[in-house]
This record gives structure tokens, C-alpha cells and sequence, in this order.
């Protein structure tokens, strides 16, 4: 009790040196300049937050001691049960929503969904091959340009364009993957992240191209097998096809279908390709590179593939995203995309499907919810995420399932392996 | 007997560091070679060089009659040449079976059930263990996967860096005890790389013995244990 006491106590005036200033002063315009007032109160009140907090820290972990092993394996199985219902359920949710949720949840859904599907392109870049991608925002930005850019000015349609923005962003994955072939680790990560700047730069100033900071406007909605989305309810529309009102939610719903196809794709894509010998290379790849380079696996092939695949998808994204909103701009793809991203698939669980998609429905659904809180919703945003990373450090879902087995698959817990290195 | 691999005058570096100086050597089909010698003398360094990684910067490298010097890894580890690292380098959070199975699917082995057959029923202990994660298992059992799976590729050519590392000395007999039992029942070649100069060499047909990254020694297994210059470097307390 008494450490505990000390701790908190320390803290305490940690936070005394911190929020001193920053709390207790306060300037405030009078007639004669700026002024200094002070605020003795709120500083006491967070000092005295962060000593109860700090207490209260300490008894939390006095109470939890690691469970014994017979109870961690009840855990799991636990786990492994619900997880089994868990999917099929958030999959059976997600295909009815359109009948059951309004317009602002459908579109709340489109948002939660796009996320979804960036997490699980850059789940194969990151989660299986365990290249850290800090700039996977960039392939995002070529697929959305790619299709604004092909559809406003030669007139073709999204299904024409979305494998063309694929191929393109899968171009520039290559691009990308080619000089940083020998990079690992956080000098990888610098790279790419300035890969997803140049990007940007490179849009924002081209701008006979791409429109400058201006963006594109007037990008058309997809169609669906030619029927368009619109409210004159004539011939060549859904609703004349069919014979029935015309309704903003019909296409909203249509938009919603096509991004959850796109991401189901993406999930099936990766499934099936972890049970090939290309997935696993990039498991094993992410695991020990010398020994992947000693078993004769090409690593070069196996990094590009990683980055061009993850980079195919994020660019699918992009061509549905700019068909969305019908409006892109570079303002769309800054580096704080390719952060959340980057979040869900850590959180999530570094290469479990699942995992992503339920952190990404934590993160842009949650953040939705906390809309109210407005200035303070990063805040709560931040901390959720500490806490999240605190409590379950290797992700929502850590457990990895073996891609083959003999016999039935055994679930071993994570916190058994020593920390992999990097 | 013909020189399964030959390495002729073959030097490495670090960058500017010469590693390997001018080194010959001999690996002839069905042996088991030693290469021996203290803490950095180069012997990973000369193990790595085989497997173009680092390149040689001079000398010739021929295996099976082919120059391999300039290859690619990937091409050279695809001519039934199989390394088991130093260090063993298992990929920790996928399965024994995984490791294992990952040792086959590069070479192209089409018949990967029996030869993992031939593995457990080289380490029994893998089969127990094939569903856990590798990096769950012991050293010494991490070196059995480590070992089980360059095997899976059914290797003419094995390459095995300091397969002992770490591990107690019953454990390191047994890892010898099956190398032993390999080479005479499948005629395998391997060229194994050791800290543990006695047992290295008593396993071993003929051994090398490399100092500073040039070969000083070379004969038979017997030979090499009679020198005594060899008891007095590698084997005193040993």
C-alpha cells in the first residue's frame, strides 16, 4: 500500500510541474495588454485527478494478478467460442443494414465500412508480410484520382474504371516497394510515410491534372449494369426500371452494398491467400527474413507482392471513396488517414480479420458517438486508444490461427511467446 | 570422389572488413565437414558466402559442377542446398507444422507428407508438438524445426551453423546423433559449422579449421583430434 501511496504521490507532483503553468496560468486581454490570471483551483483539481488516478491505477493491478492457466485456457476458449459466433453475426448485421437503419446510420455504415477495407489492405502489408506502411494513404489517393480523372474527362464508368485505379495503385505499390526493398522496421516506416507526402504534394501542385487544391468535382455515382441513381425516376434509372418511387435512400443503400462486395473481396483475397505458399512466405517473412532468404523464398517478389496487393486494394478504396463523395481533394489524404489506418490494423490485431474490422468499427463508429463531446472528442478519442493498446497490447484479437494443421488447430495464447523481435 | 562443393579462393567482406581470406575448401557427397575456430575466425561468415549472402567478391564457388558465386539466394537455395541458420531463426508465431511446411514449399518438393513423415520420425518430439507455435517450443526443440525444416526440402547439400548454440549437452547429442543417423541411412552431405570442436569432430569425416578467416588445418575427423595444437586451442576444458 504504502509503494503505491509513494507513487501517487509522485505523480502527483510530476503533474503539479506540468499543469502549474499550463492550467494555472491564464492570460486574458485588459486594457493595459495582456494579463496574467491565475488558477490555483483547477490545478488542485487535476493534480488531485491525477493522484486518485494513480491510486486507484495501483489498486486495479493489485487486484488483477496474472489468472492462472488453468482459467487463462477457459478464457480462451471462451474467446475462440464467441469469436466464432462474433463473425458470422457482425457479417449477418452487416448485409441487412440497409433494411433496418436510417440514412444517417447507412452512411455511417459506407464510412465504417470504407475503413474496414483499407484496414484489411493494409492488414496484408503490415499484419502478414510486417512491412510497417506509414504512407498507405497514397494508394488511396491514386485510386480516387484515377477514377475521378479517367471518369470527368474521358466519360467512363466506375466499373470500367474501379481494376484500372486497382492496377494503377498496384503500379505505384511496386514504385514504392522497389527502393525500400532493403529497408526493415522504423527506416521502412520513414520512407513510406514520405512516399505518402510526395503523393500528396505531387497532387496538390499538379494542378493542370488533378485540379490543385481545388480537387476534382462532378464525379459520376456508379451505376448498377447501367442503371443510374438519380431522382427524375425516367427510363435508364433504378426506380423507373423497376417502376417504383425514387429515393435518395436507394442509391445510398447501393453505395453501401458496393463497398461492402469490395471489402468482402478484400477478406476473401487475403483468406485464400494465407493458405497459399505466397501468404504464408509473407507470414514468414514477417517473422525472420534471413531465415525466409535460407529456404530459398525470393524476398523480393514476396515484399512487392505485399505492397503491390495492399496497394491494389487501398486503390479500390479510393475509386469508391471519390465516388461517394463526387468530389476529391488532396485535403482528403493527409497523413492523418494513413495514422487511423495504421491504428485499426494495430489495434485490431496485427493480421487478424476480425480484429480489424472490429477496430475499425470502434474507431470511426465510436468516434461518431462521441460527436457531441466536439472539442473534447480527440481527447477521448486518444485516451480510448491508450487504453485499448494498455490493456490489450498485441491487439483486440491476438491470437493467430495457423493457416494449416494437423488435425484439429490448438490456440495458443500470445502472452506465452517471448516479444518477437523486431 | 568428386567435390560435391568446391570453394577456391573464395574471399568476403564485410564492407571493408575482409572476412574470408582466400579460403579452399572441400565438401565431397555422402560427408559429414566440420569447419571449426574461434569466436569470429568467419566460419558463419564462410557458411553465409556459400549462400551469396554476403556475395564472394573472389573466387569461385562451384556445387554439383556449376559455378553458384553470382547467383541470387533464392537460386542457390534451390538447388537442394539447405541452411539451418545460426541461431536457429524458427518463425515464432506460426506452427511447427507451418516452419516445416515452409521448408518444402520453395524447393518444389511435391511430396511434402512423407518427408515430413521422415522429420518426425527423425525428432518424434516435433510430431508431438506440430500444432504449437515454434516460438513456444525450447531451444533445443526450436533447433530440431530449425533442422526439420531445411530437411523438408529433401537436400542434397545441408548447412548446418552451430546447431549446439545454447543448447545442454544431452540435447546436443541427440541434435548429433541425428545428423549422424542421417548421413548414413540417406548418404546426405552436410557441411556443419561448430563451437563444439570435440563432438564436431568426432561426428565429422574431415574438418577445417579456420582461423582469422583463413584456413589453417585440414584432415579427418580422427587427425584433427590427435593435433596437439587442436586440444590446446578447441579443446582444453572442453
Amino acid at each position: 500500500m504504502k509503494p503505491a501511496f509513494r507513487d501517487a504521490f509522485l505523480s502527483a507532483l510530476v503533474a503539479l510541474g506540468l499543469f502549474g503553468t499550463m492550467i494555472g496560468l491564464v492570460t486574458t486581454t485588459s486594457p493595459t495588454g495582456l494579463t496574467l490570471r491565475y488558477r490555483p483551483e483547477a490545478v488542485a483539481i487535476a493534480v488531485a485527478v491525477v493522484f486518485a488516478g494513480r491510486l486507484l491505477f495501483h489498486l486495479w493491478h493489485a487486484r488483477h494478478r496474472p489468472a492462472p492457466k488453468a482459467a487463462n485456457a477457459a478464457r480462451i476458449e471462451m474467446l475462440r467460442r464467441g469469436g466464432k459466433i462474433l463473425a458470422p453475426a457482425l457479417l449477418v448485421v452487416a448485409a441487412i443494414l440497409p433494411l433496418i437503419a436510417g440514412r444517417y446510420y447507412l452512411d455511417l455504415g459506407i464510412l465504417v465500412m470504407t475503413y474496414v477495407m483499407l484496414g484489411w489492405g493494409l492488414n496484408i502489408v503490415v499484419g502478414l508480410a510486417g512491412l510497417l506502411d506509414l504512407g498507405y494513404v497514397a494508394f488511396y489517393a491514386v485510386g480516387a484520382y484515377t477514377y475521378s480523372i479517367l471518369s470527368t474527362t474521358y466519360g467512363l464508368g466506375f466499373w470500367t474504371c474501379l481494376p484500372v485505379a486497382g492496377l494503377m495503385a498496384c503500379g505505384f505499390g511496386v514504385l514504392l516497394g522497389f527502393p525500400v526493398l532493403r529497408l526493415r522496421g522504423d527506416y521502412l516506416a520513414i520512407v513510406t510515410l514520405a512516399f505518402g507526402e510526395i503523393i500528396r504534394v505531387v497532387i496538390t501542385n499538379w494542378v493542370s491534372l488533378t485540379g490543385g487544391p481545388n480537387g476534382i468535382a462532378g464525379i459520376p455515382r456508379p451505376t448498377l449494369f447501367g442503371l443510374r441513381f438519380d431522382m427524375s425516376g425516367g427510363p435508364g434509372t433504378f426506380a423507373g426500371f423497376f417502376g417504383i418511387e425514387p429515393n435518395v435512400t436507394q442509391r445510398v443503400a447501393f453505395l453501401y452494398y458496393v463497398i461492402f462486395a469490395l471489402a468482402l473481396l478484400t477478406n476473401w483475397v487475403t483468406l485464400r491467400l494465407r493458405r497459399l505458399p505466397l501468404g504464408r512466405a509473407w507470414e514468414a517473412l514477417r517473422e525472420d527474413e534471413v531465415a525466409c532468404r535460407s529456404l530459398g523464398i525470393n524476398v523480393t517478389n514476396t515484399k512487392l507482392t505485399a505492397f503491390a496487393i495492399g496497394a491494389m486494394f487501398g486503390g479500390f478504396a479510393g475509386a469508391f471513396f471519390a465516388t461517394r463523395q463526387a468530389f476529391v481533394s488532396p485535403e482528403s489524404f493527409t497523413f492523418i488517414e494513413s495514422a487511423i489506418v495504421l491504428a485499426i490494423v494495430v489495434l485490431g490485431g496485427l493480421g487478424s480479420q476480425l480484429g480489424v474490422a472490429l477496430a475499425a468499427l470502434i474507431m470511426i463508429g465510436g468516434f461518431e458517438v462521441f460527436r457531441d463531446l466536439q472539442e473534447y472528442r480527440m481527447l477521448v478519442f486518444g485516451l480510448a486508444l491508450v487504453l485499448i493498446m494498455i490493456l490489450r497490447p498485441r491487439g483486440l484479437i491476438s491470437g493467430r490461427t495457423p493457416s494449416v494443421a494437423l488435425g484439429t488447430p490448438k490456440l495458443i495464447p500470445t502472452e506465452q511467446l517471448p516479444e518477437a523481435a523486431a | 570422389m568428386t567435390a560435391l562443393l568446391k570453394l577456391s579462393g573464395v574471399s568476403s567482406f564485410y564492407g571493408a572488413i575482409q572476412a574470408l581470406k582466400s579460403v579452399d575448401l572441400e565438401v565431397h557427397e555422402g560427408e559429414i565437414v566440420t569447419l571449426i575456430g574461434a569466436n569470429g575466425a568467419g566460419k558463419s561468415t564462410l557458411m553465409m558466402t556459400v549462400c551469396g549472402n554476403p556475395r564472394a567478391r573472389a573466387g569461385s564457388i562451384r556445387y554439383d559442377g556449376q559455378e553458384i558465386a553470382a547467383l541470387p539466394t533464392f537460386e542457390i537455395m534451390r538447388r537442394r542446398i539447405a541452411q539451418s541458420p545460426e541461431g536457429r531463426r524458427v518463425f515464432a508465431r506460426m506452427t511447427v507444422f507451418e516452419n516445416l511446411q515452409m521448408g518444402a514449399e520453395v524447393a518444389g518438393n511435391p511430396d511434402t507428407r512423407t518427408t515430413m513423415d521422415e522429420v518426425f520420425a527423425l525428432f518424434p518430439r516435433l510430431s508431438e508438438r506440430s500444432a504449437q507455435r515454434a516460438g513456444t517450443l525450447s531451444g533445443g526443440e526450436q533447433q530440431m524445426v530449425a533442422i526439420g525444416r531445411a530437411l523438408m526440402s529433401r537436400p542434397r547439400l545441408l548447412l548446418l551453423d552451430e546447431p549446439s548454440l545454447g543448447l545442454a549437452p544431452l540435447m546436443v547429442r541427440q541434435i548429433f546423433a541425428a545428423i549422424r543417423d542421417l548421413n548414413r541411412r540417406t548418404g546426405l552431405t552436410v557441411l556443419l559449422v561448430e563451437q563444439n570442436a570435440f563432438q564436431a569432430l568426432r561426428l565429422a569425416h574431415r574438418g577445417y579449421v579456420l582461423v582469422n578467416g583463413a584456413i589453417t588445418m585440414a584432415g579427418t575427423g580422427a587427425e584433427l583430434l590427435a593435433r596437439p595444437e587442436i586440444r590446446a586451442a578447441y579443446l582444453e576444458g572442453g
